[in-house]
C-alpha cells in the first residue's frame, strides 16, 4: 500500500509509477464502479486533517483523506454542516473502514438534501489534485464565487479517481438548522406519492427532502423554530389532500429518519443487485412500473429511484452466476429515454461484465476519453473503474 | 492589452468566406458591412473594440451548426456572443473571426412546473426566463445585475452570479443540461431535465468556459417556486470594519439571507445624488440584508439579524415594513453603477475574497487607489465576498485609463493574496487574461488548457481569451 503523507509525496509517488494503481480513501466505497485491475493500492489516508475552517465565511478546507466524521464533527461544533448530506455506503455495501471526504467527492455522493442544497459538486469550491503525470494541480479556491478559468472542480467531482488523485478539497458549508420537521403520509401508491412530493416541492415552503419508502411518504423542512413550525403546518394542510398527515418534529427524529433514506436502509442486509435511476420525477412511476418484480423506493421527490432486484428479476441477482447481468438489461430498458441507471451493488464479476455507469452517447464518450488521455495519459489511475 | 495578429490568409479570403456562410444562412442572418457590424465590435468592456470578419445571427441550432461547419472547413476563428453585456471583453472580436451571436434564438421550448425545469434557447435574456414562469409562481434564481439584457448563453459562458446567489447559487448550480454545437458543427446534448448526468461532469466544465468549448444553443434550467415574500433591512455603520464583522456574525449565527449587499460612503453619496433613496449620508458603510419567507418567518429572521447587529452599535437600522420601503432600500443599490457612470468613467472590478478578510481588503484597496491618485466606490455582494470596486477615472485625460487599469490589476492581485480570486462572476475574458499567472501556476493553467485541447484541438473558439497569451501561444499556433 502506497501511503503518501503530503501532496509532494503523492506527486512523487504518482510520477514514479510504472504500473496502474487503485486509488482509495477509507475504502468504504470501493464497491462502487467497476473493479480496478491494479496490483498496487494508493491510499490518501495520510493526507488528513482540516486545514482551514472559517465558520463566519462558511468555508472549510480539508485533506482528501480526512475522515468524513472528523469534518462533520468540526462543523457540528460550530453549528454548521455539509449541505449535501453524503450517504454512508457501509451499510449497503457491507464495507468497513472510515469514509473520507475525498471519497465522497470522488463519487459525488449526495443525499436527500440534493433537491434543495444541490449535489456534492455544488458545495465543492476548490480542489488540489495530482494528475496521472504526477503534477500537483490546483483549481478553484476557498471562496464561494469564482469564475477564474475553467471549473475543473466539477470535473474532478464524480470522476472516481480516474483524472487525478485528490489531495485537498474546499467546501461551502451551511448553518445546521435549530429545528426540523417531517410530514409523514402513509399508504400512498407510487404515483400518488410522487404527486404528493411534487406538490410539496413546488410549494414556497423550502422543502429539504422528499422521499417515499416502506409505505411512507416523507417531506422535510429545516430552519429556525418559528419558521419550521409555520412551514410544517402549511405543508400538512397542503398534503392533507393526499391523506392523513402526521407531523414528526425535532432535529434528532429527522436525523434518524432521513439517515435511513440517505443510506438506503430498506436495502441493507437484503440480497440482490441494487440500482439507482436518475429521472424526471414525473417519469418515476412509469419507470418503476416497468420493473414489477423489483423492490423500489424514491428520493429527491422521485428524481431518484432506488431499485433492488431479487433472483430471477430482470435476468439476475448480481452474484455473478451464469448469465447474470445484475438486471442491467431490464433496468436500462425501463429507464430508456427517460433516465439513466447506475449499478450500485453487485458482485465484482457482474460489475466487471456490465456497464456500471450509463454508457454515454458516442460523442460525449469521445470527449470523456479525450479528457482521460490528457489527465492520465499512462492510464495508471484507477483503470477500468468507470469504463472497461 | 495585446491581441494576437489576425490570420492574414483568412482576412484576405473574407469575400469567399462570407459567400460560403451566406450559402448556409438566410439572407438576414449574416452581416458583414462595416456599418452593420459596428454594434458587434465590442461588448460592455468598451475600452476595446475590433471589427470582425462577419457576424452570423442564426435562428436555429441547425444554422449554428452550419456556420460552425463552414468556419471549421475554412479555418476561421469563431467568437460566440450572447447579448454583449459582458464586462471582461469575452465577446471582443478579432479581425479574422466570425462573431456568432445567439440573440435571435430566444424561445422557451418547454416548461414543466412539476419537474421544476424549463428549456430555453440561450439567446433568451435572463430576466425573461423568470418572466416566462413568474405568473405561475416560479422564478429562475441567478440574477446578474445586467439581467434585463444579458443572455442565458453569456450567463453559461461566464457562470454568472448575482445578488441572490448567497442562497441559490450561481449559474452552474442552476443549470441541468445544454445543447451545444462543437467547433466542428456537431450537435451534443449534455445533461438534461434529470439530476446528475452519468460520466464526467462535462456540463460543469462547459459552464464558465467563456465560449471556448462550444456554442451553447439550448439550456435546461432549474426553476424554483417563489418564496412567499422578501424584505430587506438597511444597517449603517460608522466603520467599514464593523460592517464587515456584522456580515460574518450574521452568517455565523445561522441566518442565511438571500442577499447581503455592502455599500461604502462614496457609493452611498453617489447614489443619493443620483436617485435620492434616502440613505444615511453620514455612514461609512451600510449593509442591505434581505431575507425571505412568510411575513412571520421574515420577522423571525430580521429579529435575529437586529439582535446580532445591535452590539456592533450601528448608526441606523431601517427595517422595511412593506413593498414601498423595500423598493426604497434597494433603489440606491440598484442604481449604483448608473450613478457612478453619471459622474465619471469607471472600471468595475470583480475580485472575490474570504469574507473574513473584508476589512483588510477594503483598507488595502483604499491605499492602492490613493497611491494612483484615483477615486473608488465600493459596492458588492458581501455575503460571498464578491467585491466590485468601481475605479473612477476620466477617459479623456491621457494616461488615466492605463492608471485605472494598473490600479485594478493591483486590486485583483491583492484579492488573490488574501486567499480569494481574480473574478467572482464576470469572467476572465481579455480583461484579466494576463493576470491569470497571479492565481495559477503553469501546470494549473496547462490542466485547464488541456480541456480546451479536447473540445477544440485547433484553438479556433474565442482562443485569445482566458489564458495568458504567452501560456496559450503554442496551442494557438497549432
Amino acid at each position: 500500500m502506497i501511503r503518501p503523507g503530503s501532496e509532494a509525496e503523492l506527486a512523487e509517488a504518482v510520477a514514479g509509477l510504472s504500473a496502474p494503481i487503485e486509488v482509495r480513501g477509507g475504502g468504504t466505497r470501493g464497491g462502487l464502479g467497476r473493479p480496478v485491475q491494479a496490483a498496487e493500492t494508493l491510499t490518501t489516508e495520510g493526507l488528513s486533517g482540516v486545514s482551514l475552517y472559517e465558520p463566519g465565511a462558511l468555508t472549510l478546507v480539508a485533506g482528501a483523506g480526512t475522515p468524513l466524521a472528523e469534518v462533520e464533527a468540526a462543523l457540528a461544533a460550530e453549528g454548521q454542516r455539509l449541505p449535501f448530506e453524503p450517504m454512508d455506503h457501509r451499510g449497503l455495501l457491507g464495507s468497513e473502514g472510515e469514509p473520507t471526504i475525498g471519497g465522497a467527492v470522488s463519487c459525488n455522493v449526495s443525499g436527500p438534501r440534493r433537491v434543495q442544497a444541490g449535489a456534492c459538486r455544488d458545495s465543492l469550491i476548490g480542489v488540489r489534485f495530482v494528475d496521472g503525470r504526477g503534477r500537483a494541480i490546483k483549481n478553484g479556491g476557498r471562496v464561494m464565487k469564482n469564475v477564474t478559468g475553467y471549473d475543473l472542480v466539477k470535473l474532478l467531482a464524480g470522476s472516481y479517481g480516474t483524472l487525478g488523485v485528490l489531495s485537498e478539497v474546499a467546501f461551502k458549508v451551511l448553518p445546521a438548522p435549530e429545528a426540523a420537521a417531517t410530514a409523514v403520509l402513509r399508504g400512498l401508491d407510487d404515483a400518488a406519492a410522487v404527486t404528493a412530493m411534487t406538490s410539496a416541492l413546488t410549494s414556497p415552503f423550502d422543502v429539504s427532502g422528499a422521499a417515499h419508502l416502506e409505505g411512507e411518504t416523507l417531506v422535510r423542512v429545516e430552519g429556525f423554530e418559528g419558521s419550521v413550525a409555520y412551514r410544517a403546518e402549511r405543508l400538512a394542510e397542503r398534503l392533507g389532500a393526499f391523506g392523513e398527515v402526521e407531523l414528526e418534529r425535532g432535529v434528532e427524529a429527522a436525523a434518524a429518519r432521513w439517515a435511513r433514506v440517505r443510506d438506503a436502509a430498506p436495502f441493507q442486509g437484503a440480497p440482490g443487485a441494487v440500482w439507482r435511476v436518475h429521472c424526471r420525477p414525473s417519469d418515476a412511476p412509469a419507470i418503476r412500473a416497468a420493473l414489477p418484480g423489483a423492490e423500489a423506493f424514491y428520493d429527491w421527490g422521485g428524481g431518484l429511484i432506488w431499485l433492488r432486484l431479487d433472483e430471477g428479476v430482470g435476468g439476475g441477482v448480481g452474484d455473478g452466476g451464469v448469465g447474470d447481468d445484475g438486471g442491467a438489461a431490464a433496468v436500462r430498458g425501463a429507464a430508456a429515454g427517460r433516465g439513466h441507471a447506475t449499478l450500485v451493488r453487485a458482485s465484482a464479476a457482474v460489475r466487471a461484465s456490465v456497464d456500471v455507469f450509463e454508457p454515454e452517447a458516442a460523442p460525449l464518450a469521445r470527449l470523456s476519453e479525450g479528457l482521460r488521455e490528457r489527465f492520465d495519459p499512462r492510464g495508471v489511475l484507477n483503470p477500468g473503474r468507470m469504463r472497461a | 492589452m495585446r491581441m494576437p495578429e489576425p490570420d492574414a490568409g483568412v482576412v484576405s479570403r473574407r469575400d469567399e468566406i462570407v459567400a460560403k456562410l451566406g450559402a448556409v444562412l438566410p439572407e438576414d442572418a449574416l452581416i458583414w458591412d462595416e456599418r452593420e457590424t459596428k454594434a458587434y465590435d465590442t461588448d460592455a468592456l468598451t475600452a476595446y473594440a475590433c471589427r470582425p470578419l462577419a457576424v452570423a445571427l442564426p435562428r436555429t441550432t441547425e444554422e449554428v451548426s452550419a456556420v460552425m461547419r463552414v468556419c471549421h472547413a475554412e479555418g476561421v476563428p469563431v467568437i460566440p456572443r450572447g447579448s454583449g453585456t459582458g464586462l471582461a471583453g469575452g465577446a471582443l472580436p478579432t479581425a479574422d473571426a466570425v462573431v456568432l451571436g445567439v440573440s435571435r434564438m430566444n424561445a422557451v421550448l418547454e416548461t414543466d412546473y412539476d419537474d421544476r425545469v424549463i428549456r430555453v434557447q440561450t439567446g433568451r435574456t435572463n430576466l425573461s426566463v423568470t418572466g416566462a414562469v413568474e405568473q405561475d409562481g416560479f422564478f429562475y434564481a441567478p440574477d446578474p445585475s445586467s439581467q434585463l439584457a444579458c443572455a442565458i448563453a453569456g450567463n453559461i459562458a461566464m457562470n454568472s452570479g448575482g445578488a441572490h446567489c448567497l442562497k441559490y447559487g450561481v449559474t452552474t448550480n442552476n443549470l441541468l443540461g445544454v445543447k451545444m454545437v462543437t467547433v466542428t458543427g456537431e450537435v451534443l446534448e449534455i445533461g438534461g431535465p434529470g439530476m446528475d448526468a452519468p460520466g464526467y461532469d462535462l456540463l460543469g466544465v462547459i459552464c464558465g468556459s467563456e465560449g471556448q468549448l462550444g456554442v451553447v444553443t439550448e439550456a435546461w434550467l432549474r426553476i424554483l417556486p417563489k418564496p412567499e415574500g422578501a424584505r430587506p433591512i438597511l444597517i449603517a455603520f460608522d466603520s467599514a470594519a464593523t460592517a464587515g464583522r456584522c456580515v460574518s456574525d450574521v452568517i455565523k449565527a445561522g441566518v442565511l439571507p438571500v442577499a447581503i449587499e455592502y455599500m461604502d460612503k462614496p457609493i452611498i453619496h453617489l447614489t443619493e445624488a443620483f436617485v435620492g433613496a434616502g440613505y444615511p449620508m453620514e455612514a461609512e458603510a451600510m449593509l442591505i440584508v434581505e431575507v425571505e419567507g412568510s411575513p412571520a418567518e421574515i420577522d423571525e429572521q430580521l429579529e435575529k439579524i437586529k439582535a446580532i447587529a445591535a452590539p456592533l452599535q450601528p448608526t441606523e437600522m431601517r427595517e422595511s415594513s412593506g413593498e414601498a420601503q423595500s423598493a426604497a432600500i434597494w433603489k440606491g443599490r440598484k442604481a449604483a453603477f448608473g450613478a457612478t457612470g453619471s459622474v465619471a468613467d469607471y472600471l468595475c472590478m470583480d475580485g472575490t475574497i474570504p469574507t473574513s478578510a473584508l476589512p483588510e481588503a477594503l483598507e488595502r484597496i483604499d491605499a492602492v487607489i490613493k497611491r494612483h491618485g484615483l477615486r473608488v466606490a465600493n459596492v458588492f455582494h458581501a455575503g460571498d465576498g464578491n467585491l466590485h470596486p468601481l475605479i473612477m477615472f476620466n477617459a479623456n485625460a491621457p494616461g488615466e485609463l492605463e492608471k485605472a487599469e494598473a490600479a485594478g490589476a493591483e486590486i485583483l492581485t491583492l484579492c488573490v493574496e488574501l486567499g480569494g480570486c481574480l473574478t467572482g462572476e464576470h469572467g476572465v475574458g481579455v480583461e484579466k487574461r494576463d493576470l491569470m499567472h497571479r492565481q495559477y501556476g503553469a501546470d494549473d493553467l496547462d490542466a485547464q488548457m488541456a480541456v480546451k485541447d479536447v473540445f477544440d484541438p485547433a484553438w479556433r473558439l474565442n482562443a485569445a481569451k482566458v489564458f495568458p497569451l504567452d501560456a496559450s501561444a503554442e496551442r494557438r499556433a497549432g
